[in-house]
């Protein structure tokens, strides 16, 4: 995928940011390389719904593990994740197994 | 600003004998005089906040003027009602026991939830059991994404990434819980004019591990600025039960066994109580690792996820906000 790609993925993120956590009032000063954490932009559910809004809408799953600043903390880093994701295996969202380690309230 | 003091796990201990006495005086001049009310009721959960909260009032009020209230409900731990009274009887205290379980289900408290549950877990049904779950915080930096731990009648175990909208669902319905519970309990106040002693610690208060409206209120919180090994240090020095004392904190809110650790401080309670301690005095972060055998980056990340913790919930301690003012009413004595 080339710049292309990657320029029309932050428009549709850096569109969602915006609306959900700006209200829309989009601020020249906000970049697409903007930390989200040092600019107070997004909080524990503001992230939960970004990453639904990535997941439904590129249709990918993220792991634990992947749950980083370095993939998630500004719209040019998501941008960046959502590539790679894309471009390799999908993952799955439910787990199940046995409890072993989990006892029963008594 | 970073500080010069010899930091160890010594910081947090407490001299007990002070520590009660002028506890017990805060406690009788906010009831008695300020609060202007006859005695205290307190919550009893068999944990030790609630059980140090109430022997911190019969310290201060006598025990014949503290009411304990067992509130259980269908998810709540056999041992929380055991435990509740074998503390009442020790400190010799009256009690009542409120079932608030045909409350919540005429709420739609249990409906409800399972009903945000099976927009994750679609099997989810009657028979099953489940927690809400966060990544371990020293693994890894993660942000923190609530999981749903489930289980089913047959022992099957699944685990799914809630959704705001199941998240959202599965909190408000759970949440029926603590507000009930703060009702019963305003009502025993109200009929015999005592006032409510709120049972949160200081990691609970500073972080926001409560509900609005529910256990996050009361006329007045007698721990909310001790530490949890603080609480605990009062806890022995009351001469609260040991099996108290050794219950590992829970949420005792949901069906499958539930570490607070697990549900929202994602790290061992002592280790972010120093956390929070260093974070609060300056203390630079290597200090502070090298007290909790953590590395620095470990607690970067515990200092940075306290921060985002305590943004976040700023809500859940603002008043009602008014959109101008009233002079001619004063408030009193808050913090």
């Amino acid at each position: 995928m080339g710049r292309e790609v990657i320029m029309e993925l932050e428009r549709e993120l850096r569109t969602f940011v915006v609306d959900n956590f700006l209200f829309g009032q989009a601020d020249e000063t906000f970049s697409n390389a903007d930390s989200f954490l040092e600019k107070g932009l997004i909080d524990s559910m503001g992230i939960l719904t970004l990453v639904e809004f990535v997941t439904d809408k590129y249709s990918i799953v993220v792991e634990d593990e992947e749950m980083v600043p370095e993939n998630w903390d500004s719209v040019q880093r998501i941008a960046s994740f959502v590539q790679k994701k894309t471009s390799a295996n999908p993952g799955t969202s439910t787990m199940c197994f046995a409890l072993e380690s989990q006892s029963n309230r008594q | 600003m970073n500080t010069t003091i010899d930091f160890s796990r010594d910081v947090l201990l407490l001299a007990p004998d002070a520590a009660v006495r002028e506890l017990s005086h805060s406690i009788r001049q906010t009831v008695l005089r300020n609060l202007r009310r006859w005695g205290a009721v307190v919550g009893l959960s068999g944990g030790v906040d609630s059980s140090v909260t109430a022997a911190l009032c019969v310290q201060a009020l006598g025990k014949e003027r503290v009411l304990g209230v067992f509130m259980p409900e269908e998810d709540s731990s056999e041992d929380s009602l055991r435990l509740g009274r074998r503390l009442a009887e020790w400190l010799g205290i009256a009690t009542v026991v409120e079932n608030i379980a045909p409350a919540l289900r005429e709420l739609g408290c249990y409906e409800r939830r399972d009903a945000a549950i099976r927009k994750v877990i679609p099997d989810y049904g009657p028979g099953w059991k489940s927690k809400i779950v966060l990544p371990d915080l020293l693994a890894a930096s993660y942000y923190s994404l609530y999981s749903i731990v489930a289980q089913s009648p047959d022992g099957k175990a699944c685990k799914a990434r809630l959704t705001p909208e199941a998240y959202l669902g599965v909190v408000a319905a759970t949440n029926f819980k603590q507000r009930t519970r703060k009702m019963v309990e305003y009502y025993h106040a109200d009929r015999l004019w005592y006032a409510v002693a709120g049972t949160p610690n200081r990691l609970e208060h500073a972080q926001g591990f409560f509900v609005k409206n529910g256990d996050g209120s009361a006329d007045f919180k007698p721990i909310a600025h001790l530490y949890k090994t603080q609480v605990y240090q009062l806890g022995r020095h009351l001469g609260v039960p040991e099996e108290i004392l050794r219950r590992p904190p829970t949420t005792d809110t949901y069906s499958l066994e539930q570490s607070q650790e697990e549900f929202f401080f994602s790290i061992p309670l002592e280790t972010l109580d120093l956390c929070l301690y260093g974070k609060n005095h300056g203390v630079s972060v290597a200090e502070v690792a090298q007290a909790t055998a953590l590395t620095a980056e470990q607690v970067q990340r515990i200092y940075t996820n306290i921060e985002s913790k305590i943004a976040s919930t700023r809500y859940l301690h603002m008043p009602p906000q008014l959109m101008g003012p009233v002079e001619e009413v004063e408030v009193l004595g808050s913090h």
